[in-house]
């Protein structure tokens, strides 16, 4: 773990794994929850957890290389659904990249229970972590201009869905039905908040 | 009490202090570039110092009262004229109903904040008024012929605090900066680049961030950096090696490194540096 100062008022937390960003974030949610720290942004990213207007700065950034994190288990509590049409124009190249038959892309997406690592590409977008190792799929050699909203995408070790249409380098797979991924008049205004559980489901 | 936009000029957006505590779910916190002449012409106009104004781009607005309106400009100093008189600059105007309000040209710096006494009463979106031009969050960009609401009187009047002073715009501003949190992603030369080096502000700088041009920042090697968090004032080096200055609607993520960053007072100076003027990083006195 390597705490960095970022300007006057904020640390930024590198470790090694994006479960290990995860643990962080977690614990770092946990000891706001109970009051030990206080920061206005509290932003985890694939290997960092940014703490922006953190009070008491320089303590902390003694402390946190000595806490214990627990690792993020299997973790409890309320599950996101989002249904899905595994209608997307890259199924074939997901297919490919994973080495199975195109029929079967929708039943492997579906099998993991995801967790959202982090945000931050575009409001009320969500990094999924949960796919096997074996499931990377590399980004598109093209980006394309215009990705529409709701796709259910892949890229490297992670999925998301598009909440706005949007330039975008994923490989899209499907389009989420019935779901609004981020709307400002709902609270959180992010459907798929870092921490929450996910799982799609195979509609059409 | 309302008014009609009768000129929207090239970017006239309804700002105050942000959004501050979203940026886990990609919304940086927005509000007004300049937060001191937001205060300034809140404080001209008996508002309380957060109170919803409008924020000019170069070219000023114009704005016809329903009702009448107490108004006061701050910022960028430019013309004000009332029904094609001129009237005070950072002292608060009273506008008639039916008399145009005249914000000009931006004479010195880029943004000038208009304060209308009760407050310009947009929608606003997760707690704020503010428009974040990136995350397409809050009142949209003023349209010429919309009519806006002001809100109710301040119940608090602090009284008139006297005529406002123009921000200090120099030909060349200074970016007291400090360092990190990826300096040691870049060459010895390129620090010393970095604190030597006069650059040109770029055209298409914007509210997202202020865009330098001037001796490029070599990165040590091309090594990738996995995205992560950005605070405002990140000064971003992406691979041409020209910094980019974070200004209130910032991506809140970023995989380019962060050589270092700008303190509120630095971002403040930016938000008034017109394209072509120059800047330069000097390092920030410690707390």
């Amino acid at each position: 773990m390597h705490v960095h100062r970022v300007g006057t008022d904020a640390l930024l937390v590198e470790v090694d794994t994006v479960a290990q960003a995860e643990a962080l974030h977690a614990e770092v949610l946990r000891r706001v929850e109970a009051g030990r720290l206080t920061a206005v942004d509290v932003v985890p990213a694939a290997r960092t957890v940014l703490l922006d207007e953190l009070a008491d700065r320089e303590r902390h950034a003694r402390e946190i290389p000595t806490w214990s994190v627990p690792e993020v288990g299997e973790a409890s509590g309320p599950v996101v659904e989002i249904p899905v049409r595994y209608d997307g124009p890259d199924v074939g190249d997901v297919a490919a990249a994973w080495g199975v038959d195109v029929a079967d892309v929708a039943r492997l997406h579906q099998e993991p229970t995801y967790r959202v690592a982090f945000g931050g590409f575009a409001p009320g977008f969500g990094y999924l972590t949960g796919l096997p190792p074996d499931r990377s799929v590399p980004r598109r050699a093209s980006p394309r201009t215009e990705v529409p909203a709701g796709s259910v995408a892949l890229a490297g070790e992670f999925t998301g869905v598009y909440p706005r249409a949007s330039p975008g380098g994923w490989q899209i797979v499907g389009t989420a039905v019935d779901v609004t991924l981020w709307d400002v008049a709902r609270t959180p205004p992010a459907l798929l908040v870092p921490g929450a559980r996910v799982r799609f489901r195979e509609v059409r | 009490m309302s008014f009609v936009v009768v000129r929207a000029g090239a970017l006239t957006t309804v700002q105050d202090r942000g959004r501050p505590g979203y940026a886990n779910l990609g919304i940086a916190r927005s509000g007004a570039l300049d937060l001191d002449a937001l205060t300034l012409a809140n404080r001209a106009v008996g508002n309380d110092d957060g109170a919803a104004v409008l924020e000019t781009t170069l070219s000023g607005v114009g704005l016809r009262a329903v009702e009448p309106m107490v108004v006061a400009v701050a910022g960028a100093h430019c013309a004000v004229r009332v029904d094609g008189h001129p009237v005070a600059w950072g002292a608060p105007v009273l506008v008639r109903a039916g008399q145009v309000l005249d914000v000009g040209p931006a004479a010195r710096g880029v943004r000038s904040y208009v304060a209308v006494r009760g407050g310009v009463d947009a929608a606003p979106a997760l707690g704020s008024r503010s428009r974040d031009v990136l995350g397409s969050v809050g009142p949209e960009p003023l349209r010429d012929g919309e009519r806006y609401d002001v809100g109710a009187e301040p119940a608090t009047d602090g009284g008139w605090p006297g005529p406002l002073a123009a921000r200090d715009v120099p030909d060349e501003i200074t970016l007291p900066l400090v360092l990190g949190p990826r300096a040691d992603w870049f060459t010895a030369g390129a620090r010393r680049a970095l604190w030597a080096a006069t650059y040109v502000v770029g055209s298409a700088s914007n509210r997202v961030g202020l865009r330098l041009q001037g001796a490029p920042l070599e990165r040590r090697d091309g090594a990738e950096l996995p995205s992560e968090g950005m605070v405002l004032g990140a000064v971003q080096v992406p691979p041409d090696g020209q910094p980019v200055v974070f200004l209130a609607d910032h991506p809140v993520t970023g995989g380019y490194p962060v050589i270092g960053v700008v303190t509120a007072e630095g971002v403040g100076a930016a938000a008034q540096a017109v394209p072509g003027s120059t800047a330069r990083f000097v390092r920030a006195v410690g707390p």
